[in-house]
């Protein structure tokens, strides 16, 4: 019954993303617009073959792609860390939370041009953008996850003389992980975001570098073929944290299909 | 009795919990003491401090005034069940009740073994890796009082453990604890354990304790501290008998 259902959803799904590609053609043919303005699925493909085959696109992704983990990686941890940290102590929260909802208040796509211009338009400006766009939802959700613990479970941990180390591990990790594996999600995404953002101010490689290329040549096919190829990057991307998820919090009510 | 050195001493034990005023007292100068094996209840209306004086027991509070001794003169192990069954709820029934030998890093099959006995001990057995969600309110207790169990605590204590369950769960729940802790006096190669159980039910106090101390409203202190001479082991039908109406009544008049 629940099979039947999965495969007839998938189909369904399937059916879906060839009616939107049949509806895209047909209107890049009835509308007769150039192709550097509206190019049609087949122009696309025979776009995506060639940057296939002449290695720039599995290049560019690949840059894109190693920007995105370290600075999913490195803002995740740090923000982890220190949303730990606040989410013990109050008076940390106290000191920090100013600059915390300042660099929220500031628009990231805003100080990515000052960012490029700082640390040069090489990997590094990006990671770091992609770190700064990750670091505050999963912050959050560290906070509100680690907050959430019960403290009747602390009482618990407590009365079995539970050391530090050991209320974290059997406790706090556990208990905190649905949130924290949301904001994670979010982070994810976003992290996309971030790289592409930091190439199009100012690179010499990844997707977004291509994306400016094609731009700049009326190759739109090219841009076309840049931003499938995110796309697939960010699915992919939230495909796993999602995996994850499933694997994780398997103990939980199964609350998404 | 008197011979045996008491396992817990409480000696003028006062608890005041800081507020805008002059601090909300819990407990006032209570005293008593607790031999080994002994079964206690602490009896009281809500608000007389008897979870206050669980949680000192338990090293969850520190007494404002007074002292807490233990008869070994070491911290002693403690078992504790709490209202809510507190089950971590990531964790199956039987990793659950291995938890506290966990913490103190003991072998795992071991472990397993001993969690695995107590399953059967508290009528859980087919239930070993169900999840809490899974189990109702009188079986995740039950968990609860075998995780309480495992790690041999040298004093065990209960506060209200029934307080949720509906009635007729409650009463075979009182059958049952009573049945574990008389199982586990010589059985299983432990010293019988020394129970300290919080509640607010004349009914089950008397059912349950050698000895029954009655809190008064805050601030709590002992007004009565009064010995259970039914015989053992109790019998549900003991309610109906003139001799458990009559200690029913003291501790009645007592809680006032």
């Amino acid at each position: 019954m629940t099979k039947r259902l999965s495969s007839a959803r998938y189909w369904l799904g399937l059916a879906s993303l060839l009616g939107g590609l049949l509806l895209w053609w047909v209107v890049a043919r009835i509308a007769n617009l150039p192709a550097f303005i509206l190019p049609s699925p087949t122009d696309v493909w025979s776009r995506f073959l060639s940057a296939a085959l002449d290695g720039s696109l599995l290049f560019n992704t690949g840059v894109t792609l190693v920007e995105i983990l370290l600075g999913l990686f490195s803002g995740a941890g740090l923000a982890t860390l220190l949303g730990y940290l606040i989410a013990k102590s109050r008076m940390l929260e106290r000191v920090l939370s100013p600059y915390l909802v300042a660099s929220q208040a500031v628009p990231l796509v805003a100080i990515a041009p000052l960012l490029v211009i700082w640390f040069g338009p090489g990997m590094f400006s990006k990671v770091l953008i992609c770190a700064l766009i990750v670091f505050f939802p999963v912050l959050v959700n560290t906070v509100v996850g680690v907050r959430a613990v019960p403290p009747a479970l602390h009482d618990l941990m407590q009365s079995l003389h539970a050391t530090r180390g050991q209320i974290i591990a059997k406790l706090e990790v556990p208990a905190a992980l649905p949130v924290f594996l949301g904001g994670l999600r979010i982070g994810a995404t976003l992290s996309v975001i971030g790289a592409v953002v930091g190439e199009l101010v100012g690179s010499d490689q990844g997707l977004g570098f291509l994306i400016n290329v094609g731009r700049g040549q009326y190759d739109t096919a090219l841009v076309f073929v840049a931003m499938f190829t995110l796309i697939v990057l960010a699915l992919c991307l939230y495909g796993a944290v999602a995996w994850a998820e499933r694997k994780l919090l398997a103990w939980q009510e199964i609350v998404q299909q | 009795m008197t011979e045996i050195p008491p396992i817990l001493t409480v000696r003028n034990l006062t608890v005041v919990f800081p507020d805008n005023n002059d601090g909300l007292r819990a407990l006032e100068d209570v005293s008593f003491e607790v031999c080994p094996q002994e079964f206690i209840c602490v009896l009281g209306p809500s608000g007389s401090g008897k979870t206050t004086l669980l949680r000192v027991l338990a090293g969850l509070y520190s007494p404002t005034t007074g002292e807490v001794e233990f008869g070994n003169g070491r911290t002693p192990r403690i078992g504790m069940v709490f209202q809510q069954s507190n089950l971590m709820p990531w964790r199956t029934a039987i990793d659950n009740i291995m938890l506290p030998l966990e913490l103190k890093n003991a072998d795992r099959v071991t472990a397993r073994a001993r969690a695995q006995e107590l399953i059967d001990l508290v009528g859980l057995t087919g239930f070993e890796s169900a999840l809490p969600r899974d189990l109702s309110g009188g079986m995740a207790q039950r968990v609860a009082i075998a995780r309480a169990l495992i790690h041999d605590p040298d004093l065990l204590l209960l506060d209200e453990p029934f307080g949720s369950l509906d009635a007729l769960t409650r009463e075979r729940m009182w059958m049952e604890l009573s049945r574990i802790w008389q199982a586990r006096q010589p059985a299983l190669g432990s010293p019988g354990k020394t129970v300290v159980m919080v509640t607010h039910s004349i009914e089950e106090s008397l059912l349950l304790a050698d000895r029954v101390l009655v809190l008064t409203q805050r601030p709590g202190h002992i007004r009565l501290d009064l010995e259970v001479d039914l015989p053992r082991p109790r019998k549900e039908e003991m309610r109906y008998t003139t001799h458990f109406g009559k200690l029913a009544k003291k501790l009645k008049d007592a809680i006032g």
